[in-house]
């Protein structure tokens, strides 16, 4: 069964991102333009300093582009879109669930409906029995699992991802990305998803968007040729999966000589 | 000590930490038997004990220590609250830090105790001077490591709020207070300590009753073992009240990881 695509479309045109300095300004992203379709999971990739957290930032409202603009379509949605962090960014003082439930309280979401919700957000990562730990009680795995339910228990029009998978081991890596990937499979939520490795991104998304670094600019767009619904483990062994992650190397190596030469010019 | 000894490290841990406070007592009851020392003036501990109890059974300790404790659980409360409320407010708004900077760095270093004639001429010689110089003592600690709290929570910790739509107001009652809690309760055992010293110094001059008064007057009448009876049960207030106050902190802070 095909992915049923409902969430917000983004059109970001022209962005640019300066943060004044002592000496001199430092240009964190620059002619940025994107089109995002609703319900696409689009991944991000780029070397440290390429800028994509800060796009992320701004669109999560976290930050201000110096200049571009960038237009959302999240008609329908209450909540236009919800951040999962990399250090997952759980309160430590809040129980799982009251940190499941915080994006509900903010918004007001009456009593019983939010029980409701988060009973159904916990129930989806597999957490209703650690509903009354503490963070620290937690395993990094779970820790990521409770910040992914807190994010989709807001229901928001898209879902913004912050390398949340970074601080795991390979094993609890891999184990989460097929829960995410079956989760957006299940919801066809905007889904934007910023990471440093080509592997995960070309595993999971639709798209993947290449940038580089000083400015960070779009390097290159990748459409994924692999249908959805996914097996990931599936995929990440076969032929063709390795002839793609192959090519876009072949690219990147390219670029990081080029940097490198003109570096040391 | 062999691996044969039948104590386990940690009850030999336990002994060691006991065995200074007992030979140092010890030692000086022993050195006061022996004839070394006048008694009128240095009491051994067994006549202290002697006085406490008596002091104990005729309701005098009594009568003190609740005069005592009172002035410094009023002081502790209307001083550490908006103590509190302040170094929040100052984290979140930046108008109000400003405001606050140079009152907080002129005020602090006066010792407080030089605020008691002051004191006096405006709420004279009732519980209130007392307890007003326990306010303005617990204030300070309390009010610049809640700041300090505050101002160091993590910024990730911001940014979850705000991008899940919180307000000021959830803001305030959800992240700042609990983020700055260890640090609060950090200032609040040192204000408690504060309140304990000032309000004994205070209790020397401005009043006919309290443990302080009662350590003052003592020196008076040339009662030595009443003046060391007061000493005593400072401390011992001291170490029950700080006893609690870490009970509690376990109690509100259960993420604190153990």
């Amino acid at each position: 069964m095909p992915v049923q695509r409902r969430g917000a479309a983004i059109d970001i045109a022209g962005l640019r991102r300066e943060y004044p300095g002592t000496r001199g300004s430092v240009v964190a992203i620059d002619h940025v333009d994107l089109r995002i379709a609703p319900g696409e999971f689009l991944c991000i990739v780029g070397p440290s300093g390429c800028g994509k957290s800060t796009l992320l930032r701004i669109l999560a409202g976290l930050d201000r582009q110096t200049a571009g603009t960038i237009t959302v379509d999240a008609a329908g949605w209450v909540v236009e879109n919800a951040m999962v962090f990399q250090e997952s960014g759980l309160f430590p003082w809040m129980s799982v669930e009251a940190n499941v439930r915080f994006g509900l309280d903010t918004r007001g979401v009456p009593r019983a409906e939010a029980n409701a919700r988060v009973e159904a957000a916990l129930k989806l990562v597999g957490l209703t029995r650690f509903r009354n730990h503490f963070p620290h009680q937690l395993s990094g795995g779970m820790r990521q699992r409770s910040a992914i339910a807190r994010a989709f228990v807001t229901d928001p029009g898209m879902l913004l991802m912050d390398e949340p998978f970074a601080a795991l081991d390979a094993q609890n890596r891999v184990i989460l990305q097929g829960e995410l990937v079956r989760l957006w499979e299940q919801t066809g939520k905007t889904v934007i998803y910023v990471t440093h490795s080509i592997e995960e991104a070309l595993l999971m998304g639709d798209r993947t968007v290449i940038m580089t670094a000083h400015p960070g600019r779009i390097k290159q767009v990748i459409d994924v040729p692999f249908p959805h619904p996914r097996d990931l483990l599936q995929l990440s062994a076969s032929p063709e999966f390795g002839k793609l992650k192959l090519d876009i190397w072949r690219v990147l190596e390219e670029e990081v000589n080029r940097a490198r030469a003109e570096m040391e010019k | 000590m062999s691996s044969k000894s039948p104590m386990s490290p940690k009850t030999q841990e336990r002994l060691l930490y006991l065995i200074s406070p007992i030979g140092l007592i010890a030692l000086w009851q022993l050195l006061l038997m022996a004839g070394i020392g006048d008694r009128r003036f240095v009491p051994a501990p067994s006549d202290i004990a002697w006085r406490y109890w008596d002091m104990l059974t005729n309701g005098e300790l009594e009568t003190n220590t609740l005069a005592t404790l009172w002035r410094v659980l009023a002081g502790f409360f209307l001083g550490s609250i908006p103590a509190i409320a302040v170094g929040l407010l100052m984290a979140m708004f930046r108008p109000i830090r400003i405001f606050f900077d140079p009152l907080i760095a002129s005020l602090f270093p006066i010792p407080k105790i030089a605020l008691m004639p002051l004191l006096l001429l405006v709420f004279g010689f009732g519980d209130a001077s007392k307890i007003a110089l326990v306010v303005i003592a617990v204030f300070f600690p309390v009010v610049i490591n809640t700041y300090a709290g505050a101002a160091n929570i993590e910024r990730i910790y911001w940014d979850v709020a705000k991008n899940y739509g919180a307000s000021q107001s959830v803001i305030f009652r959800r992240i700042v207070l609990f983020g700055a809690l260890p640090m609060i309760f950090a200032g609040l055992r040192i204000a408690l300590a504060v309140s304990f010293i000032v309000l004994v110094a205070a209790e020397f001059v401005s009043t006919k009753v309290g443990i302080g008064y009662m350590i003052w007057n003592s020196w008076e009448l040339m009662q030595v073992d009443v003046m060391f009876v007061g000493i005593v049960t400072v401390g011992l207030l001291g170490l029950i009240a700080t006893a609690i106050l870490q009970e509690i902190e376990r109690k509100v802070i259960p993420w604190k990881a153990e």
